[in-house]
């Protein structure tokens, strides 16, 4: 035993040393490895920050008395699984827009890690950051919808959600900004979502550790002054590079307790840094760390009251989003594998005709459509002005969980071929992941 | 307009459900678990106060009788319907959160109504209607294959009397109902299409008790065997058609089903409900705090656990009202019924167990009920057909196959 043992500790540390030689940058010098493999190395090595982008200067061109809020709706009668018209109709729209347009540029924008600028502005043509704002600021819905954005993010994710989350970051914003911010900060920004140019921009809220629990953020506010002094590292930012405006989750130190708050960053700005941080899936978002080292923030920068009330909100809102687009995946995924077992023959005999391969349809679809139920659930009461905290952390649980299932078993279905890039499942399994993963970013 | 709500309609019919549960169901929940076969006094009396309240309206829907047919008020100006299904399912959660068991031994509340009011025709609402029935299905060699039942039904020229020879096994509620849908062949070889439902009176002679079944759960509710001998019955007794239609024969008794089967996912949300409130208390008791924010690895391991059955709860829970939903709006609900089945029978079966390993000791003893709900909730993965019937339904539907390409 203790010889064993000795063997063991041998191999391993002569293991170490060969990975201590292979890594040695000298023997590179020696011209002893494969140039390729170096390049490779090299690129997954090195970290490339860059600045912000220096975008367009936000400032009011009106002043506004008071700020604008949606109503609410209020409880509804009926139990009813019935869009109203205008959801159907928007609906339709993205749908088509996303299987027509996004669908058949998913693959390229995933291996680029980026989405085309072009699809970027044709989704802003579908009105995604007018949603949320209220009517009197240029908004294009009367009433408080969730459920509208829910129904649009997930036709938009039925194409990729990649391409959809880096469509609808900049409307997590603009539905931000109407729901927290006071009458100065929607003046200020408001007016560029509901325009011509929709600025990219995006809400921060991860940061790059196991365990992260968004109550709890590294991300430290300081007041200074009149104002604030940002540092921290937000990870997984989409269109980090492009965005020119951020909403910036950070614990206010200087309360007893330390609190979560969001902050109204204007990407340029001093301290600010953009790093590339490519991940499993949802690449066509172009995800990335935004660093904050003593960013100095007016006193009007910080959005709401810093409740921690105001911070679960932002945080639900988000979760349903990334419900949202995980429904729209799941539903890509079913409508995929099922022509495919149906056609692909084993044993003399559709694959399908095996209970094995059915089951796992159905239950695709039996899982499916209870994510998508209690997504469109809590939504409603969204709109409705009940509470939802509950609501939404059930459906969170069900798309992290069921919709990786759903993932994995897409790709279980189509056996190895899954696996290659000749079919999507592969990126569907990656993107899936996502939404146990993902805060803040898709406010609904 | 998407609303999820338990419409404002149906509250009073819920909480009147609600206090039937608590005061006469949870009261002798363990009292008919350990005197199987004894017959729940207590529900006679339950029965006559539900009869007056159905006049009254009030828990109209508490029972099987009313899905089928949408029919009450409740009808938007833009055509969308919360009818009887939705009010049956909502009663049964509640009651079925009191005890599955002695719901389903609720005089005059059998699921055999059920049947009786998708095909009966209107003299025969006329003559059944508002009794106590029960279904005669499944035989010793032909359980989810209903297909493939032997029992005969001749027609006895005459003396104009269909003549029934076989065995049915599994009838709940089979010994105490007033009568028997029971499910028979007209003619052997001509297969699904000649399977027809026949009314039994309860005292018919040919009718013969064989015994009751010891049960793993819902002991509270009698399961018998019968053997029918010349079981002569008028041939007016036969629901719906007596032809033989190759076309719609067998999906006309299937029908049945799509109304029934969103019934039984609603009687195992009530159980899992039951479940979780009481292991809620229980971990509340214990310390644990549940926090719906939190991500799920930022709580206690218990906590986390519970938002993961409480998620799947509420996706086997909406699924349930969809199907039950759809009903009242005439939309074909084959395939909505059959989802809300499996992911109900299983999830509400994974809740209970899992309810009694977390509450350890105290959750598998008999000082609670956890161990009870556990062992009653496993019948709603089984019967209406089981989880597995359910999954070969949806996934026909879905990949377009006939039951002779996806066996």
């Amino acid at each position: 035993m203790a010889e064993q043992n000795l063997t063991e500790r041998s191999m391993a540390v002569g293991l170490r040393a060969l990975n201590r030689l292979a890594s040695n940058p000298l023997i590179d010098r020696f011209g002893l490895r494969d140039p390729a493999q170096r390049v490779l190395h090299g690129a997954s090595k090195a970290t490339v920050r860059t600045a912000t982008r220096a975008g367009r200067t936000f400032a009011a061109t009106q002043k506004l008395s008071g700020p604008a809020r949606q109503p609410r709706s209020g409880r509804s009668d009926l139990f009813d699984l019935t869009p109203d018209e205008e959801q159907q109709m928007l609906r339709e729209s993205v749908r088509d827009f996303a299987l027509a347009k996004l669908r058949p540029a998913a693959q390229d924008a995933d291996e680029a890690c980026a989405a085309p600028g072009e699809l970027l502005g044709q989704a802003n043509e579908l009105g995604l950051t007018m949603v949320g704002v209220p009517e009197e600021l240029g908004g294009a819905v009367a009433q408080r919808s969730a459920v509208t954005t829910v129904l649009m993010a997930e036709a938009l994710a039925q194409g990729d959600m990649g391409i959809a989350v880096a469509c609808l970051a900049p409307a997590g914003v603009s539905t931000a900004l109407s729901l927290w911010g006071d009458a100065d900060q929607q003046a200020t920004y408001l007016p560029e979502f509901v325009g011509e140019n929709v600025p990219a921009a995006a809400l921060a809220i991860v940061e790059p550790r196991p365990l992260f629990n968004p109550f709890e953020l590294e991300t430290r506010a300081r007041r200074a002054g009149d104002g604030f002094v940002l540092d921290g590292v937000k990870s997984l930012v989409p269109r980090a590079g492009d965005a020119e405006l951020f909403i910036v989750a950070a614990s206010l130190i200087d309360e007893d307790p330390a609190r979560p708050a969001l902050f109204i960053v204007e990407a340029g700005g001093a301290g600010l840094g953009i790093e590339p941080e490519p991940a499993m899936g949802i690449r066509a978002a172009a995800t990335g760390r935004l660093i904050l080292e003593g960013v100095k923030l007016p006193g009007g920068a910080m959005l709401g009251d810093g409740s921690r009330e105001l911070m679960a909100e932002c945080v639900q809102l988000g979760r349903l989003g990334w419900c949202a687009v995980a429904v729209g995946t799941g539903q890509a995924v079913l409508d995929y594998v099922i022509p495919y077992v149906n056609e692909r023959k084993a044993f003399g005999e559709p694959i399908s005709s095996r209970q094995a391969v059915a089951f796992t349809v159905a239950n695709i679809a039996i899982e499916l459509d209870g994510m998508r139920l209690a997504t469109y659930r809590a939504a409603s009461r969204v709109d409705q002005g009940a509470s939802f905290a509950r609501e939404v952390s059930l459906a969170r649980r069900l798309c992290s969980e069921r919709g990786m299932a759903i993932g994995s078993d897409g790709v279980q279905l189509l056996g190895g071929h899954g696996y290659t890039k000749e079919h999507p499942v592969e990126r569907w399994y990656r993107d899936l992941r996502a939404a146990g993963v993902m805060e803040g970013a898709l406010v609904v | 307009m998407i609303n999820l709500e338990t419409p404002k309609k149906f509250e009073f019919l819920v909480s009147q459900a609600h206090q039937v549960a608590t005061e006469i169901f949870r009261s002798n929940s363990r009292k008919y678990d350990a005197d199987e076969h004894s017959y729940p006094k207590e529900l006679d009396m339950l029965a006559a106060v539900i009869d007056g309240m159905n006049e009254g309206g009030a828990l109209s829907g508490a029972g099987a009788g009313g899905v089928g047919e949408s029919n009450g008020s409740g009808k938007a100006r833009d055509g969308n319907r919360n009818g009887s299904n939705m009010a049956s399912l909502l009663g049964l959660v509640e009651l079925s959160w009191g005890d599955v068991g002695l719901l389903l031994t609720m005089p005059r509340q059998g699921l055999g109504q059920a049947a009786i009011a998708a095909v009966a025709n209107v003299e025969q609402l006329k003559r059944f209607g508002g009794k106590w029935a029960a279904m005669a299905i499944t035989e010793p060699e032909a359980g989810s294959d209903s297909a493939a039942i032997r029992t005969t039904a001749t027609l006895d020229e005459k003396t104009g009397e269909y003549v029934l020879n076989g065995e049915k096994i599994f009838v709940t509620a089979g010994d105490r109902a007033e009568l028997i849908v029971v499910w028979a062949t007209l003619d052997r070889n001509q297969g699904r299409a000649a399977i027809k439902s026949f009314v039994v009176e309860r005292d018919n002679p040919g009718l013969i008790l064989e015994r009751l079944e010891h049960k793993l759960g819902i002991r509270a509710s009698d399961t018998a065997d019968f053997r029918l001998e010349d079981c002569r019955i008028p041939k007016d007794n036969l629901l719906g058609s007596p032809e033989i239609e190759p076309k719609r024969g067998f999906a006309g008794v299937m029908q049945t089903f799509d109304n029934t089967r969103p019934l039984v996912a609603g009687m195992a949300i009530g159980v899992a409900r039951a479940c979780l409130e009481r292991t809620r208390e229980l971990l509340t008791e214990a310390g644990v705090e549940i926090d719906y924010d939190l991500p799920p690895h930022a709580q206690v391991a218990a906590a986390s656990e519970f938002i993961a059955m409480e998620s799947d709860w509420e996706a086997a829970r909406l699924l349930t009202m969809q199907a039950a939903w759809m009903a009242d709006n005439k939309k074909p609900n084959s395939l909505q019924a059959s989802m809300a089945k499996a992911k109900a029978g299983r999830t509400a079966t994974d809740i209970a167990l899992r309810c009694v390993a977390l509450c350890g000791s105290v959750g598998y003893g008999e000082g609670e009920l956890l161990e009870k709900w556990a062992r009653d909730v496993k019948i709603l993965d089984l019967f209406e057909g089981t989880q597995q019937i359910q999954q070969l339904i949806v996934a026909r539907q879905l990949l377009g196959k006939t039951s002779a390409e996806l066996k």
